[in-house]
């Protein structure tokens, strides 16, 4: 019984952090690249603004980083819990 | 030595080392033909994951869908990298537990229905003979521009180095020579990238290159090219120009497409560890942002250079400053010859309307502003006179245009059938596994032995290139709807049932199939109604224009809807029936968790 609740926080803990990366993947590419695009339209980049440079360089740099970090973070998470291989 | 005989002997060199690769990785056992045993570092998965994934399209027309549109076809970039996320949080690492060969097999065991997996079956041959038709013209229209052989002989003979190795190897073989095929079409992409960069900006990264500011006029590059379009009518290249909400619905159903497609999710079965399957999927993005950071300088560099040398005062930013180009210049210049040399292809041409020696390239079907009023009116133009040019051609016409060297136009070549037949194998890989191991070991002969299996799975995989190859050679309707069709489908039947199949326990087999089912059936008929009853032109019910879509939602964006469907139907029908059994249960509990996936591999 203490393995499926260790098991449990474990996997609460997962969806926390993949609700985290997801508000972040979303961000960047929906918000700033599409539907924020007007509000950081004053910031300018090369020639253009900020959203256009997340929708075609910004995000896709973004989401690298989002999968390291959560293989990093879950790395440490199945050590934790005693999960891991 | 002339271009086709370099052409020839960097392609014939490509070859040679794929087919070296295929002997030495070939496959002895079903788990090698499946899942590689299991034993790809996650880099190397990583690397083949990358050319897996990136197809002809990519390679060859997605930076032109960029260059002609701009700003709006940002979604394709955003769509077709963020489903990595997905999959690396929410797919691939548990599937990798589960620790079986197929997507199919998983769908089945997780929702204890032989209909639940024949479903699967079905959407995933729908989804991959779409997907490879597409790869298997691309290798015949490549062949046909660069070794002057028709496109049909040249399909034949991608055909045949596809079967070498993918019927002695499998997934082993296929792996190692998308690592192989990888390195190959990254150079050929990002050399041409970096000299275009360097000429108009400076820069060697073309990913900042396209932030910089032109050489020619000291002004920033994008505000430039913006300036150059708007002239001749065409809208800003930086502006938003689309619906916000098909754009949002668009790149949702690109990117859930892709965390769904089949053989992009049987990649991460081959590497050892749960810990690896997520890591492994940030090095494939590492690996396909090198060519989809690169991808939309490539386009809007492509746009400036093609545009300057319709208006050569463009390549200052003042595009009516000098006359637009001759037809004389065009027949005769040495650095014009790309044009000469793609007309005959039929992917561009001009014709001198108004009879004056000069092509006016310019959009007459724009807004005209007030100075293009002028010219139109001063000039007697007769409509816009460079009246074809085909998004592919440029990065095929690239180093042309940019009068590169010849070993560079041939090494472009090889990248281009690299990416397209790196495609086709992992395609081929998944319809393969999909009918030795689902329909034959799964369905009609579960006592087939371990030998007898590998046999079916490599006469799957032969009668799969020879299907593929005719389906290449007589291209039906709806292969020209990979986008619609295979993502479209992706999104609302695959990603959901796998997705609730791992993170809800109580999600039971009526729900799971009444989702796909529901998800699957109200995608096609959104996108038969635009496009025509199974793609048969005059049949569509509605035409396919913004005015006549629901809420301005594009046929190709409507996976995302019917993900949204799928989920919530499995969500209602499941909740209506009873849970499901106690070994299911254990079955989910068990995936959630790493430890153990290395004894799963015995199966």
């Amino acid at each position: 019984m203490s393995d499926r609740q260790s098991s449990n926080a474990y996997w609460q803990a997962n969806l926390r952090l993949i609700w985290r990366c997801m508000i972040i993947w979303a961000l960047v590419s929906y918000g700033f690249g599409i539907i924020l695009r007007p509000l950081v339209a004053g910031i300018s980049v090369g020639g253009t603004d900020l959203g256009f440079w997340f929708a075609q360089q910004g995000s896709i740099l973004v989401f690298i980083v989002l999968i390291f970090f959560y293989a990093w973070r879950m790395n440490r998470l199945d050590a934790e819990h005693g999960v891991d291989e | 030595m002339s271009q086709f005989t370099l052409n020839l002997l960097v392609i014939g060199a490509s070859f040679a080392l794929y087919i070296g690769i295929a002997i030495w990785a070939r496959a002895g056992s079903t788990a090698e033909f499946y899942a590689a045993n299991r034993g790809v570092s996650p880099v190397m998965n990583g690397m083949a994951t990358a050319a897996d994934w990136m197809s002809a399209a990519s390679f060859i027309s997605m930076a032109g869908l960029i260059a002609f549109t701009g700003y709006d076809n940002s979604t394709y970039l955003m769509g077709w990298t963020g489903g990595y996320v997905l999959l690396a949080m929410l797919l691939a690492p548990y599937l990798r537990k589960f620790g079986k060969f197929t997507v199919p097999e998983f769908i089945g065991d997780r929702f204890y229905s032989g209909t639940a997996r024949i479903i699967g079956v079905i959407c995933l041959l729908i989804i991959s003979i779409t997907y490879v038709i597409g790869q298997m013209t691309g290798v015949g229209v490549t062949f046909s521009r660069y070794l002057e052989v028709s496109s049909s002989t040249g399909l034949w003979i991608g055909a045949a180095l596809v079967f070498v190795y993918a019927v002695l190897g499998g997934m082993k073989g296929i792996t190692y020579t998308q690592v192989a095929q990888y390195i190959v079409l990254i150079i050929a992409y990002t050399i041409p990238a970096v000299f275009i960069a360097l000429q108009l900006t400076g820069h060697v990264l073309p990913q900042t290159g396209l932030f910089g500011t032109l050489n020619a006029s000291d002004t920033k590059f994008l505000a430039t090219l913006d300036q150059v379009v708007t002239d001749l009518g065409f809208r800003s290249y930086t502006g938003h120009h689309q619906s916000t909400l098909d754009m949002v619905l668009f790149t949702m159903a690109l990117m859930i497409g892709t965390a769904g497609l089949p053989h992009v999710i049987i990649r991460f079965f081959t590497v050892p560890k749960v810990a690896d399957a997520r890591k492994s999927a940030g090095w494939a993005l590492v690996f396909i942002a090198l060519l989809y950071t690169v991808a939309p300088a490539v386009g809007a560099m492509a746009r400036f250079n093609l545009t300057a040398t319709m208006w050569p005062g463009a390549e200052t930013g003042q595009t009516f400053s000098q006359p637009a180009v001759s037809l004389e210049d065009i027949q005769n210049r040495e650095d014009l010859h790309w044009m000469r040399n793609w007309q005959v292809t039929g992917l561009l041409n001009w014709e001198d309307k108004n009879g004056d020696g000069l092509i006016q390239y310019y959009n007459e079907a724009g807004a005209a502003n007030d100075q293009l009023a002028a010219v139109i009116a001063e000039q007697g133009l007769q409509g816009n006179e460079l009246t074809t040019v085909n998004n592919d051609i440029m990065v095929l016409a690239n180093p042309e245009i940019a009068n590169l060297p010849g070993w560079v136009i041939a090494i472009v070549a090889a990248g281009g059938l690299a990416a397209a037949l790196s495609t086709a194998a992992g395609l081929l890989l998944a319809i393969s596994g999909a009918v030795s191991h689902d329909l034959i070991k799964g369905a009609i002969n579960p006592g087939i032995s371990e030998k007898g299996e590998l046999f079916a799975a490599r006469v799957s995989m032969a009668v799969s290139i020879l299907v593929a190859t005719i389906l290449g050679l007589n291209p039906p309707g709806f292969a020209a709807q990979t986008v619609a069709l295979a993502f479209g489908l992706a999104a609302s039947s695959i990603f959901p049932v796998l997705m609730m199949g791992i993170f809800s326990a109580r999600m039971n087999k009526e729900g799971a199939i009444a989702g796909m089912l529901a998800g699957v059936i109200a995608t096609l008929v959104y996108i038969f109604t635009y496009k025509g009853w199974f793609f048969i032109s005059g049949t569509n019910m509605l035409p396919d224009t913004a005015d006549a879509w629901l809420f301005g939602i594009s046929p190709a964006s409507f996976g995302t809807v019917g993900a949204v469907i799928n989920f919530a139907v499995a969500y209602l029908v499941s909740s209506a029936t009873k849970e499901p059994p106690a070994e299911v249960r254990d079955l989910v509990e068990s995936i959630r968790i790493p430890r153990g996936a290395g004894g799963a591999q015995a199966h």
